[in-house]
C-alpha cells in the first residue's frame, strides 16, 4: 500500500506542477518567463509519462519539447519587441476564451465518460514484452511493419527542409 | 522501481543495516540506501570536477612551459578550495534591469543536466543507479536542458554581450546536437540496445576501434556541447567579453564554472561507456574482459574494484585529451563552427550509421572476430571519408556572408 500512496503523492505533485505552470504561462507578464514556465509544464508532462512506465515517451518529450520547441519559442520571444509588457488585448480574446472553454469541456467529458479498460496484472507473454522493452517494440513497428508510412513521413520532412532552405536562400 | 540497485554492494549494506538492525520499513530502507548512493555519486563527481580545474591548469601550464598553480597545498592541490572560498566571499552582483529570479536560477539549471546524467552511468561492474532501456537517448534529452540554462543566463542579464553570447551558444549547441545524436545512434545500432549497461557488455572490442568515424564525430560534437576549445565561443574572453557569463560574479559564476568542468568529467564517463568498454578492458587484458589484469585474485571484491579503476582511468584519459586539445587548437569562428557541424560532421555521422547498419545486418550480434572484421572495414572507410570531407568542404576562410552567422551576430 505504501507504494500506491507514494505514487499518488508523486502524481498529484506532477499534475499540480504541470497545470500550475501552464496557468502561469498565460498569466505572467513577461513573455520570456512565460516561455520558461512552458518548459516547466513540459517537464511535468514528461514526469507523468515516466511515472506510468512510458520512459521512451518521457525522454522524447524532453528531447523534442524542451530541447527543441521551447528553445525555438525562446528565440521567437527574443525577436519580439516589448517582451516585458506582455500581450495587448485583442478583439479575438472573447472568442478564444469561448473556444478554450468548449475544448476543455469536451476533453473533460471525454475523459470522464470513456470506459477505461485496465489491463490484467498477468499479461500474456508478447503483450508483457511491450512494457519491458518499449524502444525495441517501437523500432520493430516503425521500420518493419509500418515502414512505408515511416518513409513517407521522412520524405515529407525532407521536402519541408528543402522548402525552408529555398525560402531563405540568398538571391 | 529501482531496477538495478539490488546488485549494488553499498545498497545491500545500507538496506541490510536499516531493515535488520534498526527494524524499519523496507520502503524507508530503500529510500535511505538510494539517498546514500546518490550522495556518494553526486559528491564524488562534483569533487572530481573541482579537482579537474586544478588538473587542467597544471597540465596547461606544462604545455605552455610554465608551472601552473603550485603554491596552495602539496602540488597546489588545495587551489580549487581556495578558488571556491574566494568566489563565496565575493559580492553577489545582480545588474539593474536584470530579471532577478531567472538570473539566479540559471546557474542551478545549468548544473541539473550534469547531475541527471549520472543516474544512468555504470561506474563499475553492476554499479549504477538505474539501467534505463532508453539510456543513450536519455543523455541526448537531458543534455538539451543546458541550452535552456544558457538562454536564461544570457537573456536575464539584460546585457547585449550576454544575449549575443547566449544566442551564438544556442546556435552552436543545437547544430552539434544532431551529429552527436547520430553518433549515439551508431553505438545503439552496434549494441542493439540503448541501455548503457548493455552497451558496455556488447563491447567485446572498444567501439572506438570498431567505429572510428562515430567516435571521432562524437568527440568533436561533445567538445562543442561542452563549450570547450576549439568551440568555446560562449565565453570567448577576447571577443564577447565573457559571453553569457558577462554579468555573473561570485558563487553564481562559480556554479557555472563547476558545471562546466564537471560536465567534462561526465562527458568522459559517457565516452568511456559508449566507446571505451566502460568498466571492461579487453584490449590490454590477455585473459579477456571477464577476468582482467588481476585475474589471479579473481574474487568478487577485487573484480569490482578493478572495474571501477578501469572506468576512472578512462575518464582520466578523456580529461587529459580534452586539456591537450585545449592547449593545442585555436578558437574557430562561429560561422566556421556551424559549417563544420552541418557540412562535415552531419554527413560523416550519417555515413557512420549507414555503414554500421549494413554491417550489423551481415553480422547480427557480433562476436570479437566479427567486430575485428568490422574495424578492418571501418578504418579505411573513416580515413577515406575524412579525406573526401577535407577536400570538398571549405570552412570559409573568406569573410562570412549573410546567413546563420549573421543571425547570431557575426559579420
Amino acid at each position: 500500500m505504501a507504494g500506491n500512496l507514494f505514487q499518488e503523492i508523486v502524481f498529484w505533485l506532477l499534475a499540480a506542477t504541470t497545470v500550475g505552470a501552464a496557468l502561469l504561462v498565460v498569466h505572467v507578464q513577461s513573455l520570456f518567463r512565460a516561455a520558461l514556465l512552458l518548459i516547466v509544464s513540459f517537464l511535468g508532462v514528461a514526469g507523468i509519462f515516466a511515472m506510468v512506465n512510458a520512459e521512451f515517451l518521457a525522454v522524447a518529450q524532453v528531447l523534442i519539447y524542451v530541447g527543441g520547441i521551447a528553445v525555438l519559442v525562446i528565440f521567437a520571444v527574443m525577436l519580439t519587441r516589448d517582451v516585458d509588457r506582455g500581450n495587448l488585448g485583442t478583439p479575438v480574446q472573447p472568442v478564444a476564451l469561448l473556444l478554450a472553454v468548449v475544448l476543455l469541456g469536451t476533453l473533460t467529458y471525454a475523459v470522464v465518460q470513456a470506459e477505461w479498460r485496465l489491463l490484467p496484472d498477468d499479461l500474456p507473454g508478447p503483450l508483457a514484452a511491450v512494457f519491458v522493452d518499449t524502444p525495441a517494440q517501437l523500432g520493430r513497428l516503425l521500420v518493419r511493419d509500418f515502414v512505408l508510412a515511416f518513409e513517407v513521413a521522412g520524405a515529407l520532412l525532407f521536402a519541408a527542409v528543402i522548402g525552408a532552405l529555398a525560402l531563405v536562400r540568398e538571391r | 522501481m529501482g531496477g538495478g540497485l539490488e546488485g549494488n554492494a553499498i545498497y545491500r549494506a545500507v538496506y541490510g543495516l536499516v531493515v535488520d538492525t534498526l527494524g524499519w520499513a523496507s520502503w524507508l530502507a530503500y529510500f535511505i540506501a538510494a539517498m546514500v548512493i546518490i550522495l556518494i555519486v553526486v559528491n564524488g563527481v562534483l569533487v572530481l570536477g573541482t579537482l579537474y580545474t586544478w588538473f587542467e591548469r597544471r597540465v596547461l601550464g606544462r604545455f605552455q612551459g610554465r608551472l601552473g598553480p603550485n603554491r596552495t597545498g602539496p602540488f597546489g592541490l588545495l587551489q580549487p578550495i581556495a578558488d571556491a572560498l574566494k568566489l563565496m566571499f565575493k559580492e553577489d552582483i545582480v545588474p539593474r534591469g536584470a530579471d532577478r529570479l531567472v538570473f539566479s536560477l540559471a546557474p542551478i539549471v545549468m548544473l541539473v543536466p550534469t547531475l541527471l546524467v549520472l543516474a544512468i552511468i555504470p561506474f563499475g561492474r553492476g554499479s549504477f543507479l538505474a539501467d534505463l532501456n532508453i539510456g543513450v537517448l536519455y543523455i541526448a534529452a537531458v543534455g538539451g536542458i543546458t541550452t535552456v540554462a544558457v538562454l536564461m543566463a544570457g537573456y536575464a542579464s539584460a546585457n547585449k554581450f550576454a544575449t549575443f553570447g547566449s544566442m551564438r551558444a544556442v546556435a552552436m549547441v543545437v547544430s552539434y546536437e544532431i551529429p552527436l545524436v547520430m553518433a549515439l545512434l551508431g553505438v545503439t545500432v552496434l549494441a542493439a540496445s540503448m541501455s548503457m549497461v548493455a552497451v558496455v557488455e556488447a563491447q567485446h572490442l572498444p567501439y572506438l576501434l570498431v567505429a572510428p568515424l562515430g567516435a571521432g564525430v562524437f568527440l568533436v560534437a561533445i567538445s562543442a556541447e561542452l563549450n570547450r576549445n576549439p568551440f568555446d565561443v560562449l565565453e570567448a574572453e577576447s571577443e564577447l567579453v565573457a559571453g553569457y557569463l558577462t554579468e555573473y560574479s561570485g558563487m553564481k559564476y562559480g556554479v557555472f564554472m563547476l558545471a562546466e568542468f564537471t560536465n567534462t568529467i561526465v562527458a568522459g564517463a559517457i565516452f568511456a561507456v559508449l566507446f571505451l568498454q566502460g568498466w571492461q578492458w579487453t584490449v590490454l587484458s590477455p585473459l579477456g574482459s571477464q577476468v582482467g589484469f588481476l585475474g589471479f585474485l579473481d574474487t568478487g571484491v577485487v573484480r569490482q574494484i578493478e572495474s571501477h579503476f578501469w572506468f576512472l582511468f578512462k575518464v582520466g584519459l578523456f580529461a587529459f585529451a580534452a586539456t591537450w586539445v585545449r592547449a593545442t587548437l585555436p578558437r574557430l569562428r562561429i560561422d566556421q563552427i556551424l559549417s563544420l557541424a552541418w557540412k562535415v560532421l552531419f554527413p560523416l555521422s550519417l555515413l557512420n550509421v549507414l555503414v554500421l547498419a549494413v554491417e550489423v545486418i551481415v553480422w547480427p550480434e557480433p562476436s570479437v572476430g566479427d567486430l575485428a572484421i568490422m574495424a578492418a572495414i571501418n578504418w579505411p572507410v573513416a580515413g577515406a571519408a575524412f579525406f573526401v570531407a577535407a577536400r570538398l568542404v571549405s570552412l570559409g576562410t573568406r569573410a562570412p556572408g549573410l546567413g546563420v552567422g549573421a543571425a547570431v551576430g557575426v559579420r
